[in-house]
């Protein structure tokens, strides 16, 4: 992993991503249930999902990247730096200046821009074009969610479906460490470990997943533990099927709607923690939250540049609004328990 | 009932001494003292000046009680916490324990009529978005509250600052006064902030409780007998959620304390949220575990008052 370029390692990320939705896709298609919800959630929140959707494809472009191919000079690109999609498709707006939105020339100095209206939302401070960081920022947002889930999930599933299905001492001390981090104040307890474990991208995903695992731990626990008595458990036990096959079989895919909606109604939490952790300094490089922190006092130059937060605020929101909005509605169709008290 | 007291307490005890287990290996042995050491002085400093910063800050013993057992760092830590003997700043040699005797009132200045405010707020918005359950309303309602709870709240204090503070320039962009006169001025532009990022999260959360609760089978024996909507509302449906309300305002207790993190540093609020975030930009190790440490005591002392306080609201529930 470490002989590889980051930039080969995005591309694989990207592959098997891709291959990975397809092969969900298919396997929500073969099962009815799936295929219903599926299909429920995409009437209910159509326009939410293609957002999330634009977003998700964004963050693709960006992460697909080779080197060369660049003109000669056309910007300030290295000879081996290798370039996405997206940083191919903003190379002529990579003309520093710092202008206005829709502006046709620079904001300081009135010269004309070579690539007039190239900078659509105008530039920041040093130069660099506003909507292009914007969307830049997907990428950041949707790898600093998914990784943390990648994190958080299975690392909850393995410590509460087996201290919920074996119980005992095991339990006990689950149930001990999960009352133990959650006692800890949520965002000191994240300061704390990114403090401890340094700063960077991983580092913070893995002290948002530290924090984030122990509330969904506890769900699956207490949701093993009620599945636990179910009859078929205990006929599957009693027929001598293996504790293992059991809780794949039986238990896991019980638990499935519940690591559906625990992940989309996480991530909108995990991408505003990362803006708050932006603004203490600690954030991850090229997130919304440091470009919102980084233009906050813009605002009060005369006259107000306020672009630059208003695109990163936009962008934020918009994210956030879609995820929240699909996740209500996932959780509308498959939480049994929601479905019956909003009927 | 005694012995469940006990019991519980014992549980307290215990989840305190685990999160000072967790607070050592994170502040001790995950960044070890050479690394507080080296993050106070600069990465190049010599090993001398680290030794002396190292013996200063009383970071120069072995960690762990098996290679020194009368003197060593994880003991230290245990007593020096539980005895509230939280020592000096690492930055800057201030008393710990002084600072944070001096940030708590502006702390509660903030958080207690935010607490209130909320709660007045919120309640009446979630029972009417309730009472027309199914209806456009509710679902206007929802969506609102979805809204509001997708915005940053850093948009919030921003977006209120510029607003309110520069443009309209009702109330200071920030500041704060302990004279009882010009406190409200001060506290007027977090608390509304405060509020209106609060209020989507709890309209939801109350909404769902008093939803819970208006499907049982009480609130249709009233509906058979003849009672009205209002009265259901108000006597049935309010009266049975007052349990989880109760439960979510008892935990939210103990962080009055604490303050708020961000609003405080923001507003420029002087309480213990604006120590936290000057002990993480100035690298101060000490009094970031101090007030890891406070959080999580005062979080479950909480939890401990919320459990027996069960008792005292529902006549149902009884201690085994």
């Amino acid at each position: 992993m470490m002989g590889l370029a980051p930039h080969i390692l995005s591309n694989l990320v990207v592959l098997a991503l891709l291959v990975g939705l397809f092969g969900l896709s298919r396997w929500v298609r073969r099962r009815r249930i799936w295929l219903e919800s599926a299909h429920a959630i995409w009437q209910r929140r159509r326009l939410a999902i293609v957002v999330i959707a634009a977003y998700l494809s964004i963050a693709l472009l960006d992460s697909v990247a080779w080197v060369g191919g660049v003109p000669e000079g056309v910007a300030d690109v290295l000879p081996n730096q290798s370039l996405s999609v997206l940083d191919r498709l903003f190379l002529d707006t990579r003309e520093a200046s710092y202008s206005a939105p829709f502006a046709g020339v620079e904001w300081t100095g009135g010269a004309e821009l070579r690539h007039p209206g190239s900078h659509v939302l105008g530039t920041d401070i040093l130069g660099r074009d506003v909507l292009y960081l914007a969307l830049k920022g997907a990428r950041v947002a949707l790898l600093i969610g998914g990784l943390t889930s990648l994190i958080a999930i299975p690392l909850a599933l393995l410590f509460g479906v087996t201290a919920g299905y074996f119980g005992g001492r095991f339990d006990d001390f689950v149930f001990f460490l999960i009352s133990t981090l959650a006692s800890m104040p949520g965002l000191l307890l994240l300061i704390a470990l990114i403090m401890a474990l340094g700063k960077g991208t991983f580092s913070v995903c893995l002290a948002l997943g530290v924090t984030g695992w122990v509330g969904f731990c506890r769900l699956s626990r207490a949701e093993t533990l009620k599945l636990r008595e179910l009859d078929y458990v205990e006929a599957a036990r009693a027929l001598g099927v293996s504790e293992i096959r059991i809780i794949f079989r039986h238990v896991l895919p019980n638990l499935a709607h519940l690591i559906v909606i625990t992940f989309v109604l996480t991530f909108s939490g995990l991408v505003l923690s990362e803006a708050v952790l932006s603004w203490l300094g600690i954030g991850v490089d090229g997130s919304w939250g440091q470009m919102i922190d980084g233009a906050r006092n813009e605002l009060s130059r005369d006259p107000i540049i306020w672009w630059n937060i208003g695109a990163a605020g936009a962008a934020l929101f918009g994210l956030i609004l879609a995820v929240n909005s699909v996740g209500d509605a996932i959780r509308d169709v498959l939480d049994p328990r929601t479905a019956r008290t909003s009927e | 009932m005694g012995a469940y007291v006990l019991r519980r307490l014992g549980y307290g005890v215990g989840v305190v001494l685990g999160v000072l287990f967790l607070l050592f290996v994170l502040f001790f042995t995950v960044t070890a003292p050479d690394d507080i050491a080296r993050k106070a002085l600069g990465e190049k400093a010599p090993q001398v000046a680290v030794d002396q910063w190292k013996a200063n800050h009383g970071y120069d013993r072995p960690l762990w009680p098996w290679q020194d057992w009368d003197d060593n760092l994880l003991f230290d830590h245990y007593t020096k916490m539980l005895t509230f003997d939280f020592g000096l700043s690492d930055a800057d040699d201030a008393p710990i324990m002084d600072r944070i005797r001096a940030g708590m009132g502006p702390s509660l200045s903030l958080t207690v009529p935010l607490l209130f405010l909320g709660l007045l707020v919120a309640i009446p918005i979630s029972l009417l978005v309730a009472f027309f359950r199914e209806t456009y309303i509710d679902r206007m309602g929802v969506f609102i509250c979805v809204l509001a709870m997708s915005v940053s709240t850093l948009l919030y204090i921003i977006g209120a600052q510029f607003l309110i503070g520069k443009i309209l320039r009702w109330y200071p962009i920030s500041g704060f006064d302990a004279d009882p006169l010009l406190l409200p001025r001060f506290l007027a532009l977090p608390i509304i902030v405060g509020l209106i990022s609060g209020i989507g999260g709890d309209v939801r959360f109350y909404r769902t409780v008093f939803l819970e609760e208006s499907a049982r089978d009480f609130v249709r024996t009233a509906r058979a007998k003849g009672a009205g909507e209002a009265r259901i509302m108000s006597h049935h449906v309010l009266r049975n959620a007052l349990i989880p309300i109760l439960t979510r305002v008892v935990l939210a207790i103990p962080f009055l304390f604490t303050g708020s993190i961000l609003l405080e540093a923001f507003f420029g609020i002087p309480g213990l949220g604006s120590i936290t975030v000057d002990a993480i930009r100035a690298n101060d190790f000490s009094t970031l575990r101090t007030m890891v440490f406070i959080g999580s005591l005062l979080f479950v002392i909480g939890q401990l008052a919320t459990d027996l306080s069960y008792g005292l609201v529902d006549p149902r529930v009884r201690f085994e």
